[in-house]
């Protein structure tokens, strides 16, 4: 399986927005929490459209919530 | 463990001890005579299509049966919906199922090429269907606990 290079600051976010829940989350950008897991854990990077749905339910922008970690610059 | 997760594991169960259980209980019917005879290949006919029917009612019975028992324990409802993620691992699923099915059926094909009786050529079918089946849900259980 390939590294994820797509980090995020979801959990982060979640927590300095009234702590909202994953499944508030979840239910807010249109998926299931168990994705929301996945991408707070890494284990998946999200599709562009879902990515900004997330960027807009905290109202961000996009860079602010993802970033690139490319481990092969140094 | 989240509802997809143990949705597989079950989903890996009930494809082990319905195989082995119709196996058991089909296998002691094989009728007796030549190996090519009309009524070997009804058998084997008869085998596959109840197989396959007893298969999509258990899958449903035991779906139904998991729903309530997850409600019943975790008090939370199970997802209604397939999204993303879901769409991805389930078409990762279905590539490795048809991959060992397909690999299945062409040594199915090679036994008859090297003269082996038409009985074994359903064995090897029907093993088959039932490690694809277990290959898809094993690969969702390995994508929804690994990631993607």
């Amino acid at each position: 399986m390939g590294k994820n290079l797509v980090g995020n600051h979801i959990r982060k976010l979640r927590f300095n927005h009234d702590e909202m829940t994953q499944q508030q989350l979840a239910d807010k950008v249109g998926v299931t929490r168990q994705t929301i897991v996945a991408l707070e854990k890494g284990k998946y990077s999200p599709s562009l459209e879902l990515a900004f749905r997330i960027a807009h339910a905290f109202n961000l922008h996009l860079e602010e919530v993802f970033f690139y970690q490319d481990n092969t610059k140094k | 463990m989240t509802y997809q997760e143990k949705k597989s594991i079950v989903s890996v169960i009930t494809v082990i001890l319905l195989f082995i259980s119709f196996w058991l209980y089909m296998y002691p019917q094989h009728p007796e005579g030549g190996l090519e005879s009309a009524e070997t290949f009804r058998y084997w006919g008869y085998f596959v299509i109840q197989l396959t029917l007893v298969s999509i009612v258990v899958h449903i019975i035991i779906s139904i049966i998991f729903n309530i028992v997850f409600r019943m324990t975790t008090r939370e409802k199970e997802p209604t919906f397939a999204d993303e993620l879901d769409k991805l691992i389930s078409l990762k699923a279905s590539r490795n199922s048809f991959f060992v099915f397909i690999m299945g059926f062409l040594l199915a094909m090679g036994s008859l090429v090297i003269f082996e009786p038409s009985q074994v050529m359903f064995m090897i079918l029907i093993f088959s269907g039932f490690l694809s089946d277990l290959t898809g849900s094993v690969t969702k259980i390995y994508h929804y606990r690994r990631g993607v």
